[in-house]
């Protein structure tokens, strides 16, 4: 799968209340909370965000609260994939179970700015600058997490499971 | 090869009985924990995948207590998702308003959790459990709703950190002020996607209390789990309260390490970590004279009857400074109780404190506490994120209840021995 799009660049620490603030958290869809997503780093984020578009941060992105809404918010808003130099690791298992593509890739992020457009080759895990012209490879995902991956999300994974259990 | 204390947990949960860091396994599950916030996603998860009943009803706890006593609408409709999820499938552990406390006290003080369990929770202080040698961590709605349906979770064996706490605390020094520190000095992501082992002379003589509060900031810097090794104080906490038989584990001798931290605890100050992340943390010394507007005491970290008694120890015969909201928030309808016997809510109110029913309210920027614009806070909660407790533009200073209480005196922060004296 393919993706091209426009950067949303962050720094480290960008954490789940600054994602989708917990006053939101009394609603649970992706299309609700996405009205809300970034608001209090970024006010213009929602209104501006195209489908598409990517988030480019650095290091422990999603850190703090086991939020589900996190990963959700940013799905909603249309943003194609998460690349950051590293994830907290709740907000990596949600993504990964919602189905919001994420990728460690430091030398793609540290070379990456506001407005750059990338390309991303989710299966290979390949990112390219189309802005710069230059190429990253991002760290591969563990084979046990591609199983989940390849299943589209923990959801089908374990429904499959489930059923071949019973038969 | 050695085990860590994390892998031997989660090794007596795999079959065989064998595990190492990096590993990917899937293990049995002991308890499943969800509140009025992340259980409404889960049910919505559970009820895709084509599973009649929870694996065990027993098992499944579910805590109105984020946005409960219901603070609108909205959150009114999601407790009652979830209450009528949790009679619909026979939950034994569902706490109604009235009966309920902040999940992460509720639950070890009810005896659900004991030593050895494997507890997973959508919430990401789930690790406070770990003060119980319980291998207990957050994880999101949709893992919740799968453990629920299954009894089982796909996890990798964290790598461990053991922290070495040397010499005697400090007056006024607790928990809080070790984890803040250790905070400062890893960072908030010094431990991410591992466990951090809590020993030393300094832990050997920490309160239950104090080693809750250790543990449930373990996530904080980005931990999957916090660990303290059961002891005499462990087993007279969890002795006659536990309704499960529990299991001893030990780290082996030559369990492999990925670092160990050595930490001179006679040399911390009471801390304060400042805005907009838990590392900044700062000896109290310098951090006194910030202007507040508000002091939380309370939540899973520092919401039990020990926080709340080194607060009334502070507060007794003072007065709340006259520009300060002082909200005490027992952790549970037991602490509350206590609290009340033992004086401490007479004392609190006549300091000029408010006390709440228990909820995680404030926090999170829920409700029972919210911050205006430029307003700041001292609070013994786990997080100062940006906005966390209210409008973007506010701030919020962590420390534990021995420097709120006293800042709550003082109206600016300070620490216990400046309202002392």
């Amino acid at each position: 799968m393919k993706l091209v799009g426009r950067v949303w660049k962050h720094g480290d620490n960008v954490d789940t209340d600054a994602i989708i603030p917990a006053r939101y958290l009394n609603v649970s869809t992706p299309q609700e909370l996405a009205h809300h997503c970034l608001e209090d780093i970024d006010p213009t984020f929602a209104d501006a965000v195209r489908p598409g578009d990517l988030i480019v941060a650095g290091e422990n992105f999603g850190c703090g609260s086991s939020r589900e809404h996190a990963p959700l918010a940013i799905k909603g808003a249309g943003v194609g994939c998460v690349v950051a130099r590293s994830f907290a690791r709740i907000f990596y298992r949600n993504a990964i179970n919602v189905g919001l593509p994420v990728l460690e890739c430091p030398a793609a992020v540290d070379e990456t700015e506001q407005g750059h457009q990338l390309e991303i080759v989710l299966g290979m895990g390949q990112v390219r600058n189309l802005t710069t012209g230059r190429v990253y490879q991002a760290d591969p995902y563990p084979p046990f997490l591609m199983k989940i991956i390849d299943a589209g999300g923990l959801v089908p994974y374990t429904q499959r499971r489930i059923k071949d259990r019973e038969t | 090869m050695g085990m860590t204390l994390a892998e031997k947990i989660l090794a007596a949960h795999v079959e065989p009985e064998q595990v190492h860091a990096d590993q990917f396994i899937e293990a049995a599950v002991d308890v499943v924990l969800a509140n009025d916030i992340t259980a409404p996603i889960a049910i919505r998860e559970f009820e895709k995948l084509g599973v009649a009943r929870v694996f065990d009803p027993e098992r499944v706890v579910m805590v109105p207590d984020h946005f409960a006593p219901n603070k609108d609408i909205k959150s009114a409709e999601q407790c009652l998702l979830m209450h009528q999820f949790a009679r619909a499938q026979g939950l034994t552990h569902y706490f109604q308003v009235g009966r309920m406390g902040i999940e992460h006290v509720l639950l070890p003080e009810q005896g659900l959790v004991g030593p050895g369990d494997i507890v997973v929770g959508a919430d990401s202080h789930t690790c406070t459990y770990g003060a119980l040698a319980a291998f207990a961590t957050g994880m999101g709605s949709t893992d919740i709703a799968v453990a629920m349906a299954t009894g089982r979770i796909w996890m990798r064996v964290p790598e461990t950190i053991r922290i070495v706490y040397h010499g005697r605390l400090r007056a006024w020094v607790g928990g809080k002020d070790l984890i803040l520190y250790t905070i400062g000095q890893i960072g908030v992501g010094g431990a991410r996607y591992k466990a951090i082992e809590f020993v030393g002379p300094a832990i050997d003589s920490l309160s239950m209390d104090g080693r809750f509060t250790m543990a449930n900031m373990a996530i904080e810097a980005g931990g999957k789990v916090g660990l303290f090794e059961v002891d005499d104080i462990t087993r007279a906490y969890v002795d006659g309260r536990t309704l499960r038989p529990y299991h001893v584990h030990r780290a082996d001798p030559d369990a492999t390490y990925v670092r160990v931290i050595e930490i001179d605890a006679s040399q911390i100050e009471p801390q304060v970590a400042f805005p907009h992340l838990p590392e900044n943390a700062r000896p109290v010394s310098q951090a006194a004279g910030v202007r507040i507007a508000q002091v939380v005491i309370g939540s899973c970290t520092n919401g039990r009857l020990g926080d709340l008694s080194v607060a009334a120890n502070l507060l007794r015969g003072r007065q709340v400074h006259p520009d300060v909201r002082c909200i005490i928030i027992p952790g549970s309808q037991q602490v509350y109780l206590d609290a009340l016997r033992q004086g401490l809510i007479e004392t609190f109110i006549r300091a000029g404190a408010v006390v709440s029913t228990p909820t995680c309210g404030p926090c999170l920027g829920g409700h029972m506490g919210v911050l205006a614009g430029g307003e700041r806070a001292v609070s013994t909660t786990n997080r100062n994120f940006r906005g966390r407790m209210g409008h973007p533009e506010s701030e919020v200073y962590l420390a534990g209840p021995a420097v709120a209480a006293a800042s709550a005196v003082a109206g600016s922060i300070a620490g216990p021995e400046d309202v002392l004296s």
